[in-house]
């Protein structure tokens, strides 16, 4: 594999993390627990959905093949998505969808945060500007697994129930490959294990603070980053995909 | 002749401080700092636009309200560039387009932008933030999101009045 080819699946992974999660919180609209929270979700998707609009553009153009992120979002098969299999996962009540934005938000940000020094100017701008948007996210949603955690008998027991259904999730977000290795070799991105410390120490402290117990160290479910998915992928992509499958080329 | 075709870069600002933001139609893109660079470039007018959020769908309409409001003045030659970098903060908000935003009945941002990281701010008391129409200081956050991805919500306990804030980023 090139280096540009490396790049380029750098590159996707970046963009379908966050558009895959920003889909996920995109079925909220309309349908969140309060009208404070319909806008929050919907503020949050609307970030990422711009962010992966800034990543898949760069992926498209580093790739050299004419497509662009539109093209990139809409037009590939399940198989050819690289984001993490965290974020695919479904909504589930709203303290799954708060657990895994909050494990989400405390890696996305370490890892933009060391992207924002990347070699190459237009990985580190782009980071750099989703980076404020981040620091916002990962706010709020280590606010609600306070406020969860440490609120009603039913909230605490819901909160517990999803970090102990989504931990075997989290393992995929360190683990290294040969892309990742790449990247650190060219200086264009970090080495993922060295998120793993400050995420969990970040993790710890709000689960303590949020009277939450860590899970124990399990089975790590892996594969999304090389494009091997749960089934739930699949039924993004038949809601994300239809109108342009539909009506290719439709424009509005 | 030529003053007439490439009006100079002060006039052209000058055009657009008049240009609202289709969201805030109180502040211009110049009071929000949006526009980072004008400049002529061998007889094309080029704006450089930054967005405030990588999703926000002004930016979008920002741009086209920028080439429509320069054509109406007789530039031609218009080309909208958008840059990413530096990073658009809200302290690139004017003096003048803070004491807008307030007098419009959106409290302005209340820090330097860059300040502490999230780590650090979980562990420190927010900052107070005032009520645009009473201007005390009792007021407390609703939500972290509001109307658009630029602020929150906040409530006056003592006037009552529910306000944005224009978040710090």
């Amino acid at each position: 594999m090139s280096d540009q080819e490396a790049l380029f699946e750098y590159l996707l992974r970046l963009g379908d993390n966050a558009l895959v999660l920003g889909h996920r919180l995109s079925e909220w609209c309309g349908h969140a627990p309060a009208l404070e929270e319909d806008l929050a979700l919907s503020n949050v998707a609307l970030d990422l959905i711009g962010q992966t609009q800034l990543w898949l553009n760069l992926a498209g153009e580093v790739e050299g093949k004419g497509r662009d992120a539109d093209k990139l979002a809409y037009l590939r098969d399940a198989r050819d998505f690289r984001n993490i299999l965290l974020v695919e996962q479904p909504n589930g009540d709203f303290a799954v969808t708060m657990a895994r934005q909050f494990f989400f938000d405390a890696w996305h940000y370490l890892l933009l945060r060391e992207l924002a020094g990347s070699k190459d100017g237009r990985i580190a701008e782009i980071a750099a500007k989703s980076l404020k948007e981040v620091t916002y996210h990962l706010e709020r949603s280590r606010d609600w697994v306070l406020r969860l955690g440490d609120g009603t008998e039913e909230s605490h027991r819901r909160m517990q129930a999803a970090i102990d259904d989504l931990w075997m999730y989290t393992g995929e977000l360190f683990e290294a490959d040969e892309i990742d290795r790449a990247m650190l070799r060219e200086g264009l991105g970090p080495d993922p294990a060295a998120l793993h410390e400050p995420w969990l120490g970040l993790v710890k402290a709000t689960f303590e603070e949020a009277t939450l117990s860590l899970p124990q160290p399990g089975w790590a479910q892996r594969g999304g980053k090389r494009g091997i998915h749960s089934e739930h992928l699949g039924y993004i992509l038949a809601d994300l995909q239809f109108l342009q499958r539909a009506y290719p080329n439709a424009t509005w | 002749m030529d003053s007439l075709t490439h009006p100079d870069l002060s006039q052209i600002r000058s055009w657009l401080g008049e240009v609202p933001d289709p969201e805030v139609p109180a502040v211009s893109v110049m009071d929000l700092g949006i526009v980072r660079e004008v400049q002529w470039e061998e007889g094309e007018l080029v704006v450089a636009i930054t967005p405030t959020y990588s999703g926000c769908p002004a930016t979008s309409v920002i741009a086209i309200e920028i080439e429509a409001a320069l054509r109406a003045k007789g530039i031609e030659r218009v080309r909208i560039e958008r840059r990413l970098s530096p990073p658009w903060t809200t302290d690139w908000i004017t003096p003048e387009g803070r004491q807008k935003l307030e007098a419009y009945g959106i409290a302005p941002p209340a820090e330097i932008a860059g300040g502490p990281s999230p780590f650090e701010r979980f562990l420190r008391k927010p900052p107070a933030i005032a009520c645009p129409r009473c201007k005390s200081v009792n007021t407390h956050r609703v939500s972290e999101f509001g109307s658009t991805p630029c602020k929150a919500q906040y409530q006056c306990r003592d006037c009552l009045e529910p306000f944005d804030y224009f978040k710090c980023i």
